[in-house]
């Protein structure tokens, strides 16, 4: 019996057809706002990752269940199952960015979907066989792929439907990676608060509850997402009809983009101000309380970790949608340039007992924080045009997993370093404040050189158009 | 094949899809405004 292939290498009768991105095209009438939703539907549950923290206690606690018994896993073997889903989440959104792009937003949520319950539901199975490089590849490898794929998904079919904001719309996306967290951490608590019972954390049951909910919202993202039909536009828009400076009307082929300057200019830009929010985000709580002993108790400062995640989020969502008012390169100044200004400002309010003003200096620089990571794909699409923005963004994120190690390293160290030679622990912060503020004048003075994409490098108007034009 | 007959997105349709990415997105919000006040107390 033969099969037969259709012109995507697709069994002609295959189940999963309706995943191709032909199926998917837009009828006339379809509203772009449908788009943002389904998009959310996947960022809001991968954005779960940054809750996973939630579980680390009660996994040191499988087998002992009220407290840790010998045999029972360590906090700091626990913090791989992170580590190794930030390496992959960089991994696979560099190496699947082009599958994703060329195979539509559907087919894509799809296997983020599944990936994603099979992730939780794999790390089941190591809880309650008691086996961690279960949950290693669980969680870890196959988690990671799942945000990898899923976090670069919807970008640029939100751009191709919002030619006019497409901050705005790619903001709208990446804010939901920071909500998910806020959404996760309560419900996985109140989770293993129902599933717990004497001889159980409750860890297993809400691992399974988890993988089965999320696998339901992403499935429904994939099934109402669309792509525009070639030729859209939205009513009244006038696409520009020349390029401007930093805006290009050509497209870029991913593995051309990655020879550009721009490309590693924007990958030190985003590497610079990731790293240092990641220093602070990951250390506020622990950073609050040594620099105003006394005035932030631990309480507290679990409040300030909550309201940082809001304006993480909500910078996101803001920073990006001014992008598109004021430029990319322009935004990336703001946040390099303000961004410096309040770093400095901190070790002062510590040294001046000013706990509003050091509130304030964190909450901005969260939102900063939050607002590089959504402004990155807009930047990325000005310079590379929107055909394979998706691909080029996968192989950026590698700067997150960079600065995911070296944020937290220099941060951790660095107060290490001052603890061990005496310097008082109000203190501790202060050089490594100065650092962080000295990272981002390197990524002020590479934002700096970004200048249009010479074109040598679009792609030519031909079919397969895989070549760049000769010069 | 890709069929070009118009079927407009409701109201209800445009409703229901962000009911349901905004309701959980919301009720998280809340939840850590409350917590996010015990830094004010």
């Amino acid at each position: 019996m033969t099969t037969t292939l259709d012109a995507s290498g697709m069994p002609a009768r295959s189940p999963l057809r309706f995943l191709d991105r032909e199926h998917t095209i837009a009828r006339p009438g379809y509203s772009r706002w449908m788009v943002p939703p389904a998009a959310l539907c996947v960022h809001l549950c991968i954005g779960q990752a940054y809750a996973f923290s939630v579980f680390n206690l009660p996994m040191t606690k499988l087998l002992g269940v009220t407290q840790s018994a010998p045999g029972d896993w360590k906090l700091t073997e626990l913090g791989w199952i992170f580590s190794i889903a930030m390496v992959f989440l960089g991994l696979s959104a560099a190496v699947f960015g082009r599958w994703v792009e060329e195979g539509g937003p559907r087919r894509a949520m799809f296997t983020a979907g599944v990936a994603w319950a099979s992730a939780f539901l794999i790390s089941a199975l190591g809880v309650y066989l008691h086996n961690l490089w279960i949950i290693y590849l669980g969680y870890g490898v196959v988690g990671g792929c799942a945000l990898g794929i899923g976090y670069i998904s919807p970008v640029s079919t939100l751009m191709k439907w919002f030619p006019d904001r497409p901050g705005m719309a790619t903001g709208m996306a990446i804010m939901g990676f920071g909500g998910g967290a806020l959404i996760a951490s309560p419900f996985s608590v109140w989770l293993m608060s129902k599933f717990a019972s004497t001889t159980d954390v409750g860890v297993l049951g809400a691992f399974i509850t988890l993988g089965c909910v999320y696998f339901v919202f992403m499935m429904v993202g994939s099934a109402i997402v669309r792509v525009p039909a070639p030729g859209w536009k939205p009513e009244g828009y006038v696409p520009p009809t020349t390029a401007t400076k930093l805006m290009t009307k050509n497209d870029v082929f991913v593995y051309q983009a990655i020879k550009t300057p721009q490309f590693w200019l924007i990958w030190i830009v985003l590497f610079c101000n990731t790293t240092a929010g990641i220093g602070v985000l990951g250390q506020a709580s622990a950073m609050s309380q040594e620099m105003f002993p006394g005035q932030i108790t631990a309480v507290a400062a679990a409040g300030l970790v909550g309201l940082m995640s809001l304006f993480n989020m909500g910078g996101r969502f803001s920073w990006a949608s001014l992008s598109d008012f004021i430029g990319r390169k322009n935004t990336y100044f703001v946040y390099m340039v303000l961004g410096f200004a309040l770093y400095v400002t901190v070790p002062y309010a510590g040294a001046s007992g000013n706990v509003v003003l050091f509130v304030l200096c964190f909450l901005i620089i969260v939102s900063m924080y939050g607002g590089g990571f959504s402004t990155v794909p807009a930047y990325l699409r000005d310079m590379f045009g929107t055909r394979y923005v998706g691909a080029i963004h996968g192989i950026l994120l590698t700067a997150w997993s960079m600065a995911g190690i070296a944020g937290p390293v220099l941060i951790n160290y660095i107060r290490e370093y001052n603890v061990t030679h005496g310097v008082p622990k109000a203190q501790a912060y202060n050089t490594t404040m100065y650092i962080m503020a000295g990272l981002l004048v390197v990524g002020f003075l590479a934002n700096l050189c970004v200048r249009a994409v010479d074109k040598r490098h679009h792609m030519k108007d031909d079919k397969a158009g895989l070549e760049p034009a000769r010069a | 094949m890709h069929n070009a007959r118009t079927v407009k997105t409701t109201p209800l349709q445009l409703a229901l899809a962000w009911s349901f990415a905004g309701i959980p997105l919301l009720a998280g919000v809340i939840q850590t405004l409350f917590n996010a006040m015990k830094l004010f107390q």
